[in-house]
């Protein structure tokens, strides 16, 4: 494997927890409860750690994160959606943190250059896969309210999680194999969440996808520009 | 923050093994599965534990500030019950 596959392989990786991250760390000030707060700003600095290793692997990781414009990021348009209510960022961490579980599982297994990153990570993914499926449940199965947003949710974000099992060069891993083993595992959360498994198409013409070549969704390019506009109204500060 | 109906639960954290648990503080949960994550969440990440009880607050019976000079005051007076008397052997820990 060259160099260039491998930072390739892990600016997308990188750019999927950096921009989550940033997503997650939005809901500061803003979530109903307290408790929760903290715990989602737990799970964004797992994240934010994960895309400092990455974003080192493929170069300078404040050039990489603060001075890229959109088209250069690589993270899928899954993790870039906005946060909405809380039942739609609990459907967004269900389907990545399934999906990024599976394959930091299967890269801390194959002992390629993520295997490190990856075997550290996926106890930290672990958690935040659990945090995601426990609100599930409790939303899904909880009141007329919280069962129609949570609903809402998993189906308004269904579309983006066929990205997800694109191969990404560079990666180890058996994809179909990764996609099959997150439909049953999110599935099987959904049905105890007396939820449906949403039914539109999760690739081709009508659906997401492009992330991982650049493209992506108009939100995105606001969150940049507020994640990017200190660092670059300052270049070089520190404190 | 708005409030919540959530009830309060009371933490205790076990430091490492061989100490017992003790009280590090409370928070809102709606059940006690999330009573756990909540308390992992804040009062864990540094490492602080291997092990968390929550108890709903309502479950526990405190002595009331009432009841302080009953409880507690005739205790004060009796120093032959404090382990005040010998010296700690050296090397003996958590005393």
């Amino acid at each position: 494997m060259t160099a260039t596959v491998t930072a390739t392989a892990a600016l997308a990786l990188g750019d999927d927890a950096l921009v989550l991250s940033h997503r997650l760390g939005q809901w500061a000030g803003h979530t109903p409860v307290l408790e929760e707060e903290v715990a989602l700003a737990n799970i964004a600095l797992d994240l934010l750690g994960q895309a400092r290793v990455l974003l080192s692997m493929a170069g300078d990781e404040d050039e990489l994160a603060y001075l890229r414009e959109e088209r250069a990021f690589r993270n899928v348009q899954l993790v870039e959606q906005p946060n909405g209510d809380f039942a739609h960022t609990i459907a967004r961490q269900l389907y990545f943190s399934a999906y990024q579980h599976l394959l930091y599982d299967r890269l801390a297994e194959g002992g390629g250059p993520f295997a490190p990153l990856a075997a550290k990570a996926v106890k930290e993914v672990a958690y935040h896969r659990d945090h995601a499926e426990q609100w599930t449940l409790r939303l899904g199965d909880g009141t007329d309210v919280s069962h129609e947003r949570m609903q809402r949710a998993c189906t308004a974000l269904w579309r983006y999680t066929g990205e997800l099992f694109q191969p990404v060069e560079g990666l180890d891993a058996d994809w179909p194999a990764l996609e099959a083993a997150w439909l049953e595992r999110v599935g099987e959360v959904l049905r105890r969440a007396t939820l449906t498994v949403p039914e539109g198409p999760r690739s081709g013409a009508w659906t997401a996808g492009a992330g991982r070549q650049g493209l992506h969704t108009e939100p995105f390019g606001r969150m940049l520009a507020e994640m990017q506009h200190l660092h670059r109204s300052h270049p070089g500060a520190s404190w | 923050m708005t409030t919540t109906d959530w009830p309060l639960w009371e933490v205790f954290v076990r430091s490492r093994r061989g100490l017992s648990h003790t009280h590090a503080g409370s928070l809102h949960a709606p059940d006690a599965e999330l009573a756990l994550r909540n308390a992992r969440d804040l009062y864990t990440r540094r490492g602080e534990g291997v092990s968390i009880w929550v108890v709903p607050s309502s479950a526990i019976t405190a002595s009331s500030p009432d009841e302080k000079d009953p409880f507690f005051e005739p205790a004060a007076d009796k120093p032959y019950r404090h382990p005040t008397f010998y010296e700690i052997p050296e090397g003996v820990k958590h005393l």
